[in-house]
């Protein structure tokens, strides 16, 4: 069989390239552009090289940036995913129960996400927030406005509060594809609930478990708009995560070309941690 | 050794699933429940073997009362239709896990593991993990699972279900053989009649949650109590008409098709006929044949035989013939029965007994 070659086929991948340089490789290529080079304004530019870079680097401030991100992230995670497994292993399996919980629990994730930080804002107030009056009530002196420890208790509760759901649903659907015969094996064999979590229940989690963690690393590491309304960053720096951090050099300090550099470095840090996370759990699959 | 169903009756809200049943099955023998999907087989083995308890009823084991005792108590192992195997451990500590919970010494797990893995040829393979093995062998390592521990009930539902077409063929030689010399109470449940005339033992066949019959395979295979367990026990299905006696003559209603018999001492009237497909064939069988006249509805060459579908007088026939006979859909063809493979019915669908 002689292959024909028809070059026509190009012109029907045309509207995709079109499509895909509008919307992601222009917008970057921006970015690229002026992590380069320094502007006075009036489209003049002048070439920096690697400049930004290496003052990014090397700077403190982004070092304590990036230092709160991943404390933040490490947090959220270590929180989320186990928290998410026990909701997930302690919903019913069927009945009416089954939709009620389906419904109560993908609730937060239907809401905006400004509102829930305004949500959160409101409900910790001190003053009259129903979070921080009643701690104040119970004797605890707690201020996320000033106080550097509450407010990253709020911002991380907001947070578990939020997202643990998805874990959950993820993990939840997970398990329903068990099916039962394996449960009803272990029985027989005498298995320990422990073993049959350990030895049946998450080695068949483990995909939809590495997605969860996949998404809520990239979620939580670039997470802005919550932090934002809640606490704007504050007391201080204490809540300024990368994103904050990015937007007040960018477009509060017109800094753009460090801003350009540091959102390179802040996109090739998450592709990084997210190719290297997928392939150890993907070599781990091959090697079964 | 024996397992003693008495009563037992299950129900899940307003649904039977199993009508009041009473079972004895001895031990060192392989018992077939065969029956269609929903006919109650894995209710019945769950409730036997203690996963699930009977809404009313008592189970009895070596004459003690075991109803409600728990499966981790009774001593039973289960292999399943789905290959149920631990997906991160290796076949080798598949194979062990049963042993490993009761404390057996590591040596004696290692003899006995290495045993039953070559017993079931997966020695080479032990070291592996399940996802890395074949849907056969997969099966095979949940079967050493049941074997490795001298269980009191081992419990087979549909083992082979899930495999294809050779390497069920392959395992279902080799279940008889590996229940040998074995102290223990095999159940097997299958939807298939062939499978249960290969394994033999002993046959019950089941119907919408209630045991039509229970005895030796053959016995069951040859003298069906009554026309649901020869349907039970069919596969095709049985070809049943109605039939009419005038002295030792016997005729299809339409008296298209008549035949003699004169052994067999039935007074004049109706009753029907149960047919085997194997004894519709396009070529005489038999010292008394008899021919029908049909059109053709299907006909399927599988291999060695030919099983074709053809009308007479408005019902559906099957017959399954030897060899490859082509037939052109919508032809009329002449088919032949023999007559003395024929099971007769009274009103009631009870088999009529003759010498």
């Amino acid at each position: 069989m002689n292959k024909t070659i028809n070059q026509k086929a190009w012109f029907f991948v045309i509207p995709v390239f079109i499509l895909v340089a509008f919307n992601a490789v222009v917008p970057l290529m921006t970015v690229v552009n002026y992590a380069f080079q320094d502007t006075f304004g009036n489209n003049v530019f002048m070439w920096e090289g690697t400049r930004w870079f290496k003052q990014i680097l090397k700077s403190e401030r982004f070092h304590a940036a990036l230092g709160r991100q991943f404390l933040f992230t490490g947090i959220i995670l270590l929180i989320q995913i186990p928290l998410g497994i026990a909701i997930a292993l302690s919903m019913p399996k069927k009945g009416i129960g089954v939709p009620i919980c389906l419904v109560l629990m993908s609730m937060p994730l239907l809401i905006p996400w400004n509102v829930v930080g305004a949500m959160w804002n409101i409900f910790a107030l001190p003053e009259i927030g129903f979070l921080g009056h009643s701690l104040n009530d119970l004797g605890f002196d707690y201020n996320f406005t000033q106080q550097i420890g509450d407010a990253w208790f709020t911002t991380i509760l907001m947070d578990v509060w939020h997202w643990t759901s998805l874990v959950v649903l993820l993990s939840y659907a997970g398990l329903q594809s068990i099916q039962p015969a394996y449960y009803q094996a272990a029985e027989i064999d005498g298995a320990s609930k422990w073993a049959i979590f350990r030895y049946i229940e998450l080695p068949k989690m483990k995909k939809v478990l590495t997605i969860a963690i996949l998404l809520r690393f990239m979620d939580s590491f670039m997470i802005y708009t919550e932090p934002f309304v809640l606490t704007g960053g504050g007391p201080g720096n204490a809540t300024a995560f990368l994103s904050i951090d990015l937007v007040k050099m960018a477009l509060g300090q017109f800094d753009l070309g460090p801003a350009a550099a540091m959102s390179l470095i802040y996109f090739f840090i998450v592709l990084l941690v997210c190719w290297v996370f997928y392939n150890l759990m993907m070599r781990n699959e091959e090697q079964k | 050794m024996s397992l003693e169903l008495k009563n037992i009756e299950k129900k899940v809200g307003l649904n039977t699933h199993i009508y009041t049943t009473n079972l004895k099955l001895e031990k060192n023998t392989i018992n077939i429940l065969l029956g269609s999907t929903l006919a109650g087989k894995t209710t019945l083995m769950q409730i036997m073997a203690g996963l699930d308890k009977p809404t009313s009823g008592e189970i009895w084991f070596n004459d003690k009362n075991v109803t409600g005792m728990k499966v981790q108590k009774r001593n039973v192992s289960m292999v399943y239709q789905q290959f149920i195997n631990y997906p991160n451990f290796t076949i080798y500590d598949n194979i062990a896990s049963p042993l490993k919970i009761t404390g057996i010494k590591d040596n004696e797990i290692k003899e006995r593991v290495g045993k039953v893995a070559e017993l079931l040829k997966l020695s080479g393979m032990l070291n592996k993990k399940p996802n890395e093995l074949s849907g056969g062998q997969q099966q095979r390592t949940a079967l050493a699972r049941a074997l490795v521990k001298d269980s009191d009930l081992i419990l087979l539902d549909e083992p082979l279900a899930n495999l294809d077409f050779k390497l069920r063929e392959e395992l279902r030689e080799e279940l008889p053989k590996l229940f040998e010399n074995r102290e223990c109470i095999v159940v097997y449940a299958t939807t298939e009649p062939s499978d249960a005339l290969l394994i033999g033992g002993k046959t019950a066949t089941l119907m919408e949650g209630k045991i039509i019959q229970y005895g030796n395979t053959i016995e069951v295979y040859n003298k069906p109590k009554n026309l649901t367990s020869a349907s039970v026990f069919s596969d095709p299905p049985i070809n049943i008409s109605d039939i009419k006696k005038n002295g030792s003559t016997f005729s299809l209603l339409n008296e298209d098709v008549k035949w003699e018999t004169s052994n067999i001492n039935l007074k004049d009237g109706s009753y029907k006929v149960g047919i085997r497909p194997h004894n519709i064939t396009t070529y005489k069988e038999g010292k008394n044949s008899v021919e029908i006249k049909g059109k053709i509805l299907i006909s399927e060459l599988s291999g060695s035989e030919s099983l074709i579908h053809f009308t007479n007088s408005n019902s559906n026939w099957v017959s399954l013939s030897n060899g490859t006979h082509q037939m052109n859909v919508g032809q009329e063809a002449k088919l032949y029965m023999n007559v003395d493979e024929f099971m007769y019915f009274d009103q009631n669908n009870n088999l009529i007994n003759y010498v």
